[in-house]
């Protein structure tokens, strides 16, 4: 099938199957292996891009279902070589340590700060639930949160 | 322990895609390929299923390019939600949060941000499970579930809707496209309780409480059960027993115990054991109803 779909600001056409995953067209098509395939069930968050601006599972959307949407992976989030304050403030508060949820977190993140410049602790833990991390525990995940927050609002 | 031995990178299955624009076009496509086919609507629950392999669709319908099933709007009758109404878009809607906050507490309570971003009320009750967080509290406000089909639209109540076994009452070619949900008593409270291995599993157990109070005096009292039966039930004996009395300690007590009597967990659920099902039933029945009883107070 012939789709057309917006990445990270890009449109792209392509061919694909049905049943192709969205997750797969974005890291097996155009090479945008950030965005990682976790469980493959809804529970990690490691493939979450934003969908029209909203976190969704890229492994629980087929390709074909996103046709003229606008994808925005972790590729996408770096303006060139300088990076967002959300992955800054990841980096200074020691937020990453093997990096295979960070995309994932940091999607959710900017999906959260959209929405909520100024969010409490409980309402950062609410927004990323469906986001694992394995390595760091989620306090300084909570800290970067914060203090991007802070940078995006002055 | 369950593991989970399933590929699930990919979608092992072919399928032809069908993005009918209309109602009747999907209605078509429905009932001309019946059994073949698979509505899509959110996706989280059918993508994983057929990653499984649990159903193996050839056809699949997907009905998200009919924009007026999801709309959340206020009609005479009540307040009506598309099908397509999506849990996060039931979570953030003022007209449900000021007038049916049962059904925002409820989809607030379901998976994460990313499911609820995606998935649908529609969806949530169509997959016919017993644990489903939409069913329980639309049966306890009184739902009525509109369906679509070729010879045209019907509804009825939502308690007829559930057979038990993973089953629903869609007959081949017919769509469900809403739900209506009738205005609450006046002043009354409502509450939604769950217990699940972790928040964003699905719900082991989980009852939704509607109460009025008049001097007093429990008036209107509805309350529904899920995950404890292989439907989502409404605990009948329970609401009798309540109406008409103050809710005491007492009350309480012999309202929770008719509770144990009418949910019939299964032994195979892996969730969690029968005994376990039964006494928590009762636990989340006595906070929720306490609760709505507290907001209807307010």
């Amino acid at each position: 099938m012939e789709i057309e779909i917006t990445v990270n600001g890009r449109k792209r056409r392509f061919d694909v199957e049905p049943n192709k995953l969205l997750l797969n067209l974005v890291r097996d098509e155009l090479y945008l292996t950030g965005t990682k395939y976790g469980c493959g069930i809804g529970e990690c968050g490691a493939c979450t891009v934003l969908l029209d601006g909203e976190a969704v599972l890229s492994c629980m959307v087929l390709a074909v279902d996103a046709d003229g949407k606008c994808v925005e992976t972790i590729e996408g989030v770096a303006d060139g070589d300088k990076l967002d304050p959300i992955q800054e403030a990841y980096i200074e508060e020691g937020a990453i340590q093997c990096g295979f949820c960070t995309p994932g977190f940091i999607m959710t993140t900017k999906a959260l700060l959209k929405e909520n410049p100024d969010p409490s602790e409980a309402e950062i833990r609410e927004y990323l639930k469906g986001n694992y991390c394995r390595c760091t525990g989620y306090v300084n995940i909570i800290k970067a949160v914060q203090s991007a927050a802070k940078k995006l609002r002055s | 322990m369950y593991v989970n031995k399933v590929n699930t990178h990919i979608l092992p299955i072919e399928f032809e895609y069908h993005a009918p624009k209309s109602l009747d076009e999907t209605v078509e496509l429905l009932e001309k390929y019946g059994e073949d086919a698979h509505v899509l609507a959110g996706g989280t629950d059918l993508l994983p299923h057929m990653k499984q392999r649990r159903v193996e669709p050839k056809h699949i319908v997907n009905i998200k390019g009919i924009p007026e099933l999801a709309c959340i709007k206020e009609i005479p009758e009540g307040i009506h939600i598309g099908a397509l109404a999506k849990l996060r878009a039931i979570e953030l809607s003022p007209l449900i949060n000021e007038k049916l906050p049962l059904l925002s507490e409820a989809a607030r309570s379901v998976g994460s941000i990313q499911i609820r971003n995606l998935g649908t009320i529609g969806g949530n009750i169509c997959n016919a499970s017993p644990s489903a967080d939409m069913a329980t509290p639309l049966m306890a406000v009184d739902a009525k579930v509109h369906v679509y089909s070729k010879s045209g639209e019907k509804n009825y109540p939502i308690v007829e809707f559930f057979h038990g076994r993973g089953e629903v009452r869609l007959e081949q070619g017919e769509l469900v496209t809403g739900f209506t949900v009738p205005h609450l008593p006046e002043g009354a409270g409502s509450a939604f309780e769950k217990i699940g291995w972790t928040t964003l599993d699905i719900a082991t157990v989980n009852v939704a409480a509607v109460v009025s109070l008049k001097d007093g005096k429990i008036d209107h009292c509805s309350i529904a059960l899920g995950a404890c039966s292989p439907a989502p039930i409404r605990g009948v004996l329970a609401e009798e027993i309540l109406r008409g009395r103050e809710p005491s300690a007492e009350a309480m007590d012999e309202a929770v115990e008719l509770i144990a009597t009418c949910v019939e967990p299964r032994e195979r659920w892996r969730r969690a054991p029968p005994e376990y099902r039964q006494r928590t039933s009762k636990a989340l029945a006595r906070d929720a109803v306490t609760r709505a009883v507290e907001a209807a107070r307010r």
